[in-house]
């Protein structure tokens, strides 16, 4: 799937402080049932946005007017549960472009950078300051380098590095997927296949 | 040469191409797809123009959101129906077999790859779904994968993937009474955490180990995932082989032979290196109930629930807004909480052994009145033999019901959800918020656990009501 290739962002962030948010909050099984890829982010953590009633419920940050932007901020072990890739279109779609926590569910992390959202993962003593910095002022900015690989809290200038496979970087800088990569190496997987 | 890992060996022969600086180019011998997670891969080959590049190692079956009654009618809600309707027409103008609701081959697509045989030692196998670990219990590097891999699959018969560390959990001893591979599997994550195994693909060695049968195993690396690790795998022994020999797609013949002698290697080394381990006692270990909203959240049924005094920030708010959302306190008592729903079913629990032993423990006794059981195998393959065994008349003598195969409550994207509020005692792998129905609390057991809290209404001890 074809996404905008990263730039540099500047952003404040929406902070969403749980632990092991898994895939079913992120996006519950009931909402898998399109065959496209459109509209997930409307029922983006739909059961701690909604209530039953379909009414927004107040105290939930994505609720929340004074946080905003391209940068979401989870707690530790975020993704974790279904390979449901819907859970990665879902933040995209809704409009983030980064999602930083101290620590990843493998399959959502590689889900999340197939479809040009960047994890990044950084000390748990890094992220309780992210945290820190949004309570204290929501429009706090935010800038997340890719080039450089770096996350900077830019009030303070403290900033901490990241880390990302430099082919995976090349893909995101450059909106590229896999798939493309693949087919275009087909002859040598029938090979492969003969060689077995 | 150097010792090697059984997942090391399998892996390396299937590396393709290692692109520099990132991850590796690997060949998929087995693809399984169902009608969540490939209809937008099928639309990303069309969209580029492409065809399926090699449709004979891929078998499709839709099973997450079928009904699990009635399913020789049309499917009612409209949306389940498109999706399972564009799984077939996907497949039959891709040339995939598909196994349709009803037919012999039908059921969650990780009961019916080993059930065939299409599932074998040394194979690759993926799917777009995270309890492809099942697999993993024949010897093989088996995991789930996103949606864009289902493309990658299809395109090419490859993915690309970073190579996990290794992990190897030794499980020595005996087990104790009521004690099944679910309870290992929830003992293990009790202890290392959701977390604990990430990054990693864990081997499952030891005595205990070895003395479980192909269901056993499978039951233990379906839940790998749920330490956050990939996969897991055991070497395939005589109990592997013997499961296999005969099956539809296994080998036959002087082939068999051939294949035999190579599935034979398929051991890590002595003196491997492993870059995480861990052993544990298999006497120690207790049937085991869930009281939170995670898989790791899980203790000895006789056990209270624990304080969590040593957790502070966002573990401590963490730990209570899960003990909040199932209605409990630290220090609860989990014996004798009453319940509402049973679901004993899903590609943990949905084998013939499950119900077996489910059979096995209440026989002569009756379901309690107040709670709804729901009975789901986990393949047609499996509901015929229930019927065939006779354990049909012994759900019914004890006022329980069968119903037809699917995913059915393990995710609740079809009809069986539990209503809010309400306690499930469930044979599946997830207790996260939500997952069996909006609101509903799911504690996860083995099916012999289920058995007793069916038949008492509250969370039992299997053992007190055992000879
Ligand atoms: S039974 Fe549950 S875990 Fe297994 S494939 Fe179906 S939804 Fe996934």
């Amino acid at each position: 799937m074809a996404y905008d290739k990263f730039i540099t962002i500047q952003s404040p962030a929406v902070p969403v402080a749980i632990e092991n948010v898994d895939t079913d909050q992120i996006i519950p099984a009931r909402f898998l049932k399109a065959v496209e890829r459109k509209g997930f982010g409307d029922n983006l953590f739909r059961d701690w946005r909604y209530d039953k009633n379909n009414q927004p419920i107040a105290g939930f940050p994505l609720n929340n007017k004074k946080y905003s932007g391209k940068i979401l901020v989870g707690g530790k072990n975020f993704g974790s549960g279904s390979s449901r890739e819907h859970a990665a279109w879902a933040i995209y779609d809704y409009g983030f472009r980064v999602v930083v926590s101290s620590f990843f569910a493998d399959i959502f992390k590689g889900n999340a950078l197939n479809n040009g959202l960047l994890p990044v993962v950084v000390s748990s003593e890094f992220l309780e300051k992210i945290f820190s910095e949004i309570e204290k002022n929501p429009e706090s900015q935010f800038e997340v380098d890719l080039e450089k690989q770096t996350f900077t809290i830019l009030s303070s200038g403290e900033s901490e590095s990241f880390e990302i496979n430099p082919y995976k970087k090349h893909c995101l800088a450059n909106g590229l997927d896999d798939i493309d990569y693949l087919v275009d190496m087909q002859e040598q997987i029938a090979a492969f296949e003969q060689a077995k | 040469m150097e010792a090697r890992t059984l997942f090391d060996k399998i892996w390396d022969s299937h590396v393709v191409r290692k692109v520099e600086g990132g991850p590796s180019v690997l060949y998929i011998d087995r693809h399984f797809i169902h009608e969540v997670t490939s209809p937008v891969a099928f639309l990303g080959l069309k969209t580029r123009g492409l065809k399926v590049f090699r449709p004979e190692q891929t078998t499709a079956t839709p099973d997450h959101n079928v009904p699990t009654v009635n399913q020789h009618l049309s499917i009612k809600d409209e949306l389940s129906r498109n999706q399972v309707e564009m799984l077939k027409r996907n497949c039959e103008e891709h040339g995939i077999v598909y196994h349709g609701l009803g037919t012999e081959g039908h059921g969650v697509v990780h009961i019916i790859g080993p059930e065939m045989g299409i599932t074998q030692p040394g194979m690759t196998i993926v799917c777009g779904d995270s309890h492809t670990s099942t697999h993993g219990a024949f010897g093989a590097i088996a995991f789930g994968i996103g949606t864009s891999e289902v493309e990658m699959v299809l395109a090419s018969q490859c993915i690309m993937q970073p190579k996990p560390k290794k992990m190897r959990i030794t499980l020595n001893g005996k087990l104790k009474k009521a004690v099944t591979s679910k309870d290992i599997a929830l003992y293990i994550i009790s202890k290392i955490s959701t977390s604990g195994g990430t990054g990693h693909f864990i081997e499952y060695a030891g005595t205990a180990i070895e003395s479980l049968s192909m269901e056993g195993r499978m039951t233990l690396c379906n839940m790998s995932i749920e330490s956050g690790a990939r996969g897991g795998m055991i070497a395939p022994d005589e109990t592997t082989f013997s499961y296999i020999k005969g099956r539809k797609f296994a080998p036959q013949g002087a082939e068999w032979d051939k294949t035999l002698a190579y599935w034979k290697t398929l051991k890590s080394d002595e003196g491997a290196l492993f870059d995480t381990e861990y052993e544990f006692d298999a006497a120690n270990i207790e049937p085991m109930i869930t009281f939170g909203t995670n898989p790791g959240m899980g203790i000895g049924v006789t056990q209270n629930i624990p304080e969590g005094k040593e957790l502070t920030g966002t573990d401590k708010t963490t730990y209570e807004k899960s003990l909040s959302y199932m209605g409990y306190k630290a220090g609860d008592k989990m014996a004798g909480k009453a319940i509402d729903f049973v679901f004993v079913g899903s590609c943990t629990n949905g084998r013939i052994e499950d119900f077996r032993e489910f059979a096995a423990f209440v026989k002569g006794r009756k379901k309690a009145d107040t709670v709804t059981a729901w009975l789901v195998p986990g393949s047609k393959a499996v509901e015929n033999q229930i019927r065939e065994e006779g354990l049909v008349e012994i759900f019914e003598a004890a006022g329980f019901e069968l119903r037809q195969p699917g995913c059915s409550a393990c995710l609740a994207m079809n009809d069986d959800k539990i209503p809010a509020g309400k306690y499930s005692v469930s044979t599946s792998n997830r207790n996260f918020e939500g997952r069996q129905g909006p609101g509903a609390r799911t504690l996860l057991a083995s099916p012999i656990t289920a058995a007793a809290a069916a038949v008492t209404g509250k969370i039992t001890d299997p053992r007190n009501l055992m000879d």
